[in-house]
């Protein structure tokens, strides 16, 4: 058994034994739906029809519908892919970066994180999928052979490089997350008492046993799986800022593109876990598992992804008056100054300004003001996007092309349409997978929970 | 002499590990164990060989390193090389900086991919299949240990594993 020092705070609170670990974690799966369940689910299932509605009119009648126009050609369609992608991004760091710090108190949100990685990359591909203009030509985007004899697709270009890393992430993230839950949902089969569930539970284990065998191969996986996906997930976003960052236009193109969109990216998809575990801690009182100690750690890294990202905006103010080019400096001036300074602003707010205040304890132990913090950082991550895209593209070098930008509901629509299938998903994950890995949980028990640090303190 | 299957049911890792511990200076072989959770150290004592899935998931990912490479130098340096944006497609060395990001995400997807299908058809499983657990109570919080032994040794092994703190021992 591993040791852990007397000091640090247990991560499973009360007299729990392995059996109430996967009665707990089994609770919500088999018990009926709370009715704040029933109501966030309409809700959620109300806002993405909408979305589907938006998403069809779009197809059918092109992205003319969109407000995107002439000078600027991205806007919200690109900005809502970033911002989901970044999402993602918290799920596979506390999977396998933390996994390889061997950091126990990954093993209480996890498996949830994971989850929102999967469904936010999905949000996100619904968006890169759709700005083509036509949808049903975006095999083309694949290196496939084609009736124009033997033109392939580009390799120097970063869009390309953007469907490979994508992809990569995408699938290699679901075989992570669901190689996870194989030992759950044994737990679940053989514990069902319904036949449909345990059928069901049945095919999803892989006939799953538990045999040390097995486990040893599993554990080898995991690390495997960590050790690969952690360079990935900074890949991902790094090759995302590429799209921006090998464009010449002031204002993207910049060297520290990679890096601060990393940072940014753990920064708001930290705040994604947060507002979601919140909920999912009240909703299924889990929360001996999920507890004031883990919301801290979290919020620590909302800090310093925080910190890393406002270092970030400042020298990208520095170098562009730094540089002396015309350009350049006009970009950022515009950027802060120009027709969109108060999304500027609320972009300098939400995300270099408040997670400022986490440095006093009392807050951020607070889960109400964690709560509300979370939703205000996923508001600024979702600004910085749009900043760096809209304001940018509505200024370039000609003053003849400038134009101005305004969504149309087609794009309010589908974005909101988005975070309901978000949410659709993330329901109904809760529902019927077990949201905590309870085996992992299972194994840090005798070293980090609290009837058992109370006992080794006592014995000294 | 058949062969005899004893299989025991502890209530928890320790006593068990302990149990593992006498069986393996008697040298008596553990057939099994299964457990809700890994057990740190277990394997060492039944003797599990080490895994080479890692080695495994070495040789998938240079295969994706070498696949991704081939496909790049003849679609861009051999079959049709583009001059784009100023910057020709002469020979694969000049080319290769804007290679590194495909190559990377192929090398890495053939990793995990490959290594996660070689894992779960090394260890069986796969939909449908069977569960392998003798005793569904081993994914809750029960543990079992699994003894394959002659007639004749058989109450030997019982003796040892009751000593040893288990709950129930059943012989089949």
């Amino acid at each position: 058994m591993q040791h852990e020092s007397e000091i640090r705070e247990p991560l499973i609170l009360g007299k729990k034994s392995y059996a109430d670990i996967t009665r707990d974690i089994a609770r919500p799966i088999e018990g009926k739906a709370s009715k704040y369940w029933y109501m966030l689910f309409t809700l959620a299932v109300i806002v993405f029809i909408w979305g589907l509605g938006c998403l069809a009119y779009t197809i059918g009648a092109g992205i003319g519908t969109w407000g995107s126009n002439n000078g600027v050609d991205w806007a919200w369609d690109i900005t809502n892919f970033v911002w989901w992608i970044g999402i993602g991004h918290a799920g596979t760091l506390i999977s396998a970066v933390l996994l390889l710090f061997r950091q126990k108190w990954r093993m209480a949100i996890n498996r949830a994180a994971e989850a929102m990685t999967i469904f936010a990359v999905m949000c996100a591909a619904i968006f890169v999928t759709l700005h083509t203009g036509r949808p049903w030509l975006d095999y083309w985007l694949f290196p496939l052979p084609n009736m124009f004899g033997s033109l392939w697709i580009n390799f120097n270009s970063p869009l390309v490089w953007d469907v490979f890393a994508v992809s990569t992430y995408f699938s290699v993230s679901l075989v992570f997350w669901y190689t996870g839950l194989v030992p759950d949902f044994a737990m679940l089969r053989d514990r069902s008492v319904k036949p449909l569930a345990k059928r069901m539970y049945g095919i999803m284990s892989f006939g799953w046993g538990g045999s040390a065998r097995h486990w040893h191969r599993f554990e080898e996986v995991s690390l495997v799986l960590a050790g690969l996906s952690t360079p990935l997930v900074f890949s991902v976003h790094s090759i995302v800022s590429m799209d921006f960052a090998t464009a010449l236009l002031p204002g993207w193109h910049t060297t520290i593109f990679p890096p601060y969109f990393v940072a940014g990216a753990v920064f708001s998809g930290f705040a994604m876990v947060l507002t979601l575990m919140l909920i999912v801690r009240k909703i299924y009182n889990l929360e001996n598992y999920i507890t004031v100690k883990h919301v801290e750690y979290m919020n620590i890294i909302i800090i310093v992804t925080g910190s890393i990202v406002g270092v970030a905006y400042l020298t990208e103010l520095f170098i562009s008056w730094y540089s002396g080019v015309e350009y350049e400096q006009y970009a950022f001036l515009n950027r802060a100054t120009g027709p969109y300074w108060w999304a500027y602003a609320l972009m300098m707010t939400c995300n270099v300004v408040s997670p400022q205040l986490f440095w006093f304890k009392k807050l951020r132990t607070s889960l109400g003001f964690t709560f509300f913090m979370s939703i205000i950082v996923n508001i600024g991550m979702w600004f910085e996007r749009f900043v760096i895209i809209v304001p940018t593209l509505c200024r370039t070098f000609l003053p003849s092309t400038w134009n101005m930008y305004s969504p149309t509901f087609v794009d309010i629509g589908i974005y909101t349409g988005t975070i309901g299938m978000f949410f659709v998903f993330f329901l109904l994950f809760t529902r019927y997978f077990p949201v905590i890995a309870q085996a992992e949980l299972k194994s840090i028990l005798k070293s980090s929970g609290q009837e058992y640090k109370e006992k080794a303190i006592h014995h000294g | 002499m058949s062969n005899t299957v004893v299989k025991a049911i502890y209530d928890d890792e320790e006593p068990l590990m302990a149990t593992a511990k006498t069986f393996r200076d008697k040298g008596i072989a553990i057939k099994d164990v299964f457990s809700p959770f890994p057990i740190h150290g277990i394997d060492d004592l039944i003797g599990t060989p080490k895994t080479r899935l890692a080695i495994c998931a070495f040789l998938y990912g240079l295969t994706g390193a070498g696949l991704a490479t081939l496909m790049m130098w003849y679609m861009m340096i051999s079959d049709w090389p583009t001059d784009i944006g100023g910057k020709p497609s002469f020979a694969y060395y000049m080319n290769v900086p804007a290679f590194i990001p495909v190559t990377f995400e192929s090398t890495v997807l053939c990793a995990a991919h490959g290594m996660v299908i070689t894992y779960y058809l090394r260890c069986k499983m796969l939909p449908g299949v069977r569960a392998k657990n003798p005793d569904p109570r081993t994914t809750d919080d029960k543990f079992m240990v699994v003894v394959e032994t002659t007639e004749d040794e058989a109450d030997n092994v019982e003796a040892l594993l009751k000593e040893g703190g288990a709950s129930e021992v059943y012989v089949d």
